[in-house]
């Protein structure tokens, strides 16, 4: 599914990633857990394509495809899906509006029969109610005064329409209450599937205990500097970063 | 990120074909003489040749205006024609069969069929070709209620009275520089009379054209909405691609006496110029409309075209509890430059007023809205709410608000509201990973942004404004 070979990356040119591999399965959940500055939203936006993320060296590979070689777009089309730390409003284009043009463009690109705009709002509206909205939400501007909690489920509710097959999740569990965190750990469960493949980005155990992954990587300077299966999330939780080999104390405080 | 924005504004511009036609001209150049010959080769009465005559008069001691955040070079008005008609024109087709199928075909090219029976169904049309209007449609259908629409030129011969009665009363021949050599010159435009009570039964719009080169287009429309009656009236205008500067000074006046409703659009899209700022329309337009007891006026604007725009559609609430209201989406990119606005001149008691302008600006362009809200002192309790936001999309265009209010009554209310805003990276970002193409994503964001005013706009138009848009945004990013 996904192949990540000593993947080097930077910002303004500054390294942040520094050599990191990783190998996803279908139907595999991993979770990248890390300090602060550690590169773990950089991963997501050096995948997904963000321009000003520039790779210096490696490789990432998404079945067939040769990420690294792909527009942003082109990525989210082949099947890649970020749902976002921080999702950005967009004034006057309703959520209806902007996921069908969303959903239309993924469907065009596999060559696919557009679906009708009845068809589409009976799926929208699944979706809502699948990730705890008020339907209203539908024909409101995307994230348009939404709340955080609320930004985070229209991000899940995303994600059921586009039926990616590798979801990277940037800490999608910040700033969200318990009801809301079980909302969109339902929202990511009910979806995997054995073709389908998650990266959950965290800084905290606690979603782990909804979302049980296969593997848990620590994420440190750039690389991933352990690996494990679930347990690992706990030890960390208990015992902080600060044990890990490599790590740098006095630059993850600056 | 801003490049890739930058590049989805640069597109062709699909107007810009250049139709064959035999045409008629006058030599480049302005005097008396030739004043004398337009309204000799109208056939006009003499009290019309008079008028133009007294207003060339006092345009002649007039000064070109420069207070506009515009810049462009002097305009040498001895090198502009004044007049310019397709030959097939001089012996008055009587039906649409007579008229050159090159002129059908240039509007059917420019998605406006002239076919009665192929057009929008409700919307009735006059085209205006260069200096003369080509066909008016659903003539018929529009006088058996009672509705007048047709080529102010031929008003001026079948309706004397009503002409003399309402033209210049509302933009008077010394309002300014552009008016009074519109009024000195004017060609062709529109005449709308509905009488008292009657909702006109269709939209009725006017499509301007100018083809001819080194030509001046100087329309002038007269709307006049009799006491308790209602009309909705939308006007187009394209241009082909030229290297050189065109001018277009049109006035446009409505009247709405007690009790009547004009709603007011245009879709502008004349001839931009090219990226570097060479060839494009000169569009210096003076729009007004009065309103008496109870009437209402709504301009909706979408302004897209001209290398320059110069307009401030304006209403005079002149009756108690009259409304007048300012809908705009002015888009600038390339080299574009655009001062627009409004002018709210409060009078009667109870006047409400609502300006809602979204100004975009692109490339190296320059956006400026520019209002002026004023409350005389007998406008007690009148209201107004302006709201003014500006998109920016890359870092080399400009957005200015130049707003102007002046109350002289303590019980008038005005609210001004205005934002500044950017495409953002980050926007650009959420669309793309949901598989929007950035052109796609621009649009759309763009759309959204003018939302509350496409909302304004006859639906058929509304429509038609998004893909212009989306056409006028093709290449700002890549």
């Amino acid at each position: 599914m996904l192949e990540i070979k000593n993947l080097q990356a930077s910002v303004e040119d500054k390294e942040i990633l520094k050599g990191l591999n990783l190998e996803i399965k279908p139907g595999e959940v991993h979770a990248i857990m890390g300090p602060n500055g550690a590169g773990k939203s950089t991963l997501g936006y050096v995948l997904s394509g963000r321009e000003g993320y520039e790779v210096t060296d490696g490789s990432a590979t998404l079945g067939n495809d040769d990420l690294l070689d792909m527009e942003a777009e082109e990525r989210a089309r082949a099947g890649l899906f970020l749902a976002f730390q921080y999702p950005v409003e967009i004034p006057g284009v309703s959520n209806l509006e902007f996921m069908k043009a969303a959903v239309d463009a993924h469907m065009e690109a596999r060559g696919e029969e557009l679906m009708s705009s009845a068809e589409f709002l009976k799926a929208a509206k699944l979706a809502c109610k699948q990730v705890n909205l008020p339907l209203e939400f539908l024909k409101r501007g995307v994230n348009e005064g939404f709340s955080g909690g609320e930004k985070k489920r229209n991000e899940i509710m995303q994600m059921l329409l586009l039926k990616p097959s590798l979801c990277i999740l940037d800490e999608s569990d910040s700033g969200l209450d318990i009801d809301a965190l079980k909302v969109v750990a339902e929202g990511v469960n009910s979806q995997r599937d054995p073709k389908r493949s998650f990266i959950v980005v965290t800084h905290y155990q606690r979603l782990l205990d909804y979302i049980k992954p296969d593997y848990v990587h620590v994420l440190s300077d750039g690389k991933i500097v352990k690996s494990g299966d679930a347990s690992l999330a706990k030890e960390l939780e208990a015992e902080g970063y600060a044990w890990l080999e490599g790590y740098d104390v006095e630059e993850a405080d600056a | 990120m801003s490049d890739q924005i930058e590049d989805a504004i640069n597109r062709e511009y699909e107007a810009g074909f250049v139709s064959n036609i035999e045409s008629e001209t006058f030599a480049p150049g302005l005097d008396e003489d030739v004043v004398r010959r337009i309204s000799a080769i109208k056939g006009e009465p003499e009290w019309m040749l008079q008028w133009r005559l007294k207003a060339f008069r006092v345009w002649q001691k007039m000064e070109e205006p420069d207070w506009a955040h515009l810049n462009y070079p002097k305009i040498d008005y001895q090198s502009i024609s004044y007049y310019s008609a397709p030959k097939s024109m001089a012996d008055k087709p009587k039906s649409l069969d007579e008229v050159d199928p090159e002129l059908l075909a240039t509007y059917e090219k420019l998605g406006i069929p002239l076919h009665e029976q192929e057009m929008l169904a409700g919307v009735a049309v006059d085209a205006v070709f260069d200096s003369v209007s080509v066909v008016t449609t659903f003539r018929e259908k529009l006088e058996e209620a009672g509705v007048i629409f047709c080529p102010i030129s031929e008003a001026v011969h079948k309706y004397p009275d009503l002409v003399k009665q309402y033209l210049g009363k509302v933009v008077p021949q010394h309002d300014n520089y552009f008016a009074a050599l519109n009024c000195a010159v004017f060609t062709d435009g529109s005449f709308v009379y509905i009488p008292k009570g009657t909702r006109c039964p269709m939209e009725l719009s006017t499509y301007f054209r100018i083809n001819e080169q080194n030509t001046g287009q100087f329309e002038r429309t007269l709307i006049v909405a009799d006491e308790g009656s209602h009309v909705s009236y939308l006007e187009g205008c394209t241009a082909p691609q030229r290297d050189e500067n065109q001018l277009h000074a049109a006035v446009v006046e409505l009247v709405a006496l007690d009790d009547a409703e004009i709603k007011y659009s245009t879709v502008q899209n004349w001839y931009p110029g090219d990226e570097n700022g060479k060839g494009g329309i000169y569009n210096f337009v003076t729009k007004r409309g009065i309103c008496h007891t109870n009437a209402k006026i709504s301009w909706t604007q979408v302004e897209t075209g001209s290398a320059i725009t110069w307009k401030y559609p304006s209403c005079i609430l002149k009756g108690d509890n009259s409304v007048g209201e300012f809908y705009s989406v002015a888009l600038t990119r390339g080299a574009q430059q655009a001062d627009t606005g409004t002018k709210m001149i409060h009078l009667g008691k109870n006047t409400k007023s609502t300006i809602i302008s979204k100004g975009i600006s692109a490339g190296r362009s320059n956006n400026s809205y520019r209002g002026l809200v004023q409350m005389h002192s007998t406008a007690g309790k009148a209201r107004n709410f302006t709201q003014c936001d500006s998109l920016l999309i890359g870092d080399k265009c400009g957005a200015h608000t130049f707003p102007y209010v002046e109350s002289s009554n303590a019980s008038a209310i005005v609210e001004h509201e205005a934002t500044t805003s950017k495409v953002s990276d980050d926007q650009m970002f959420l669309c793309q990973q949901r598989g929007l193409d950035p052109e796609k994503a621009v649009s759309m964001i763009v759309n959204g942004f003018c939302k509350e005013v496409f909302k304004e706009l006859p639906m058929e138009f509304a429509v038609e404004a998004g893909k212009l848009l989306e056409i006028s945004l093709e290449g700002s990013v890549g």
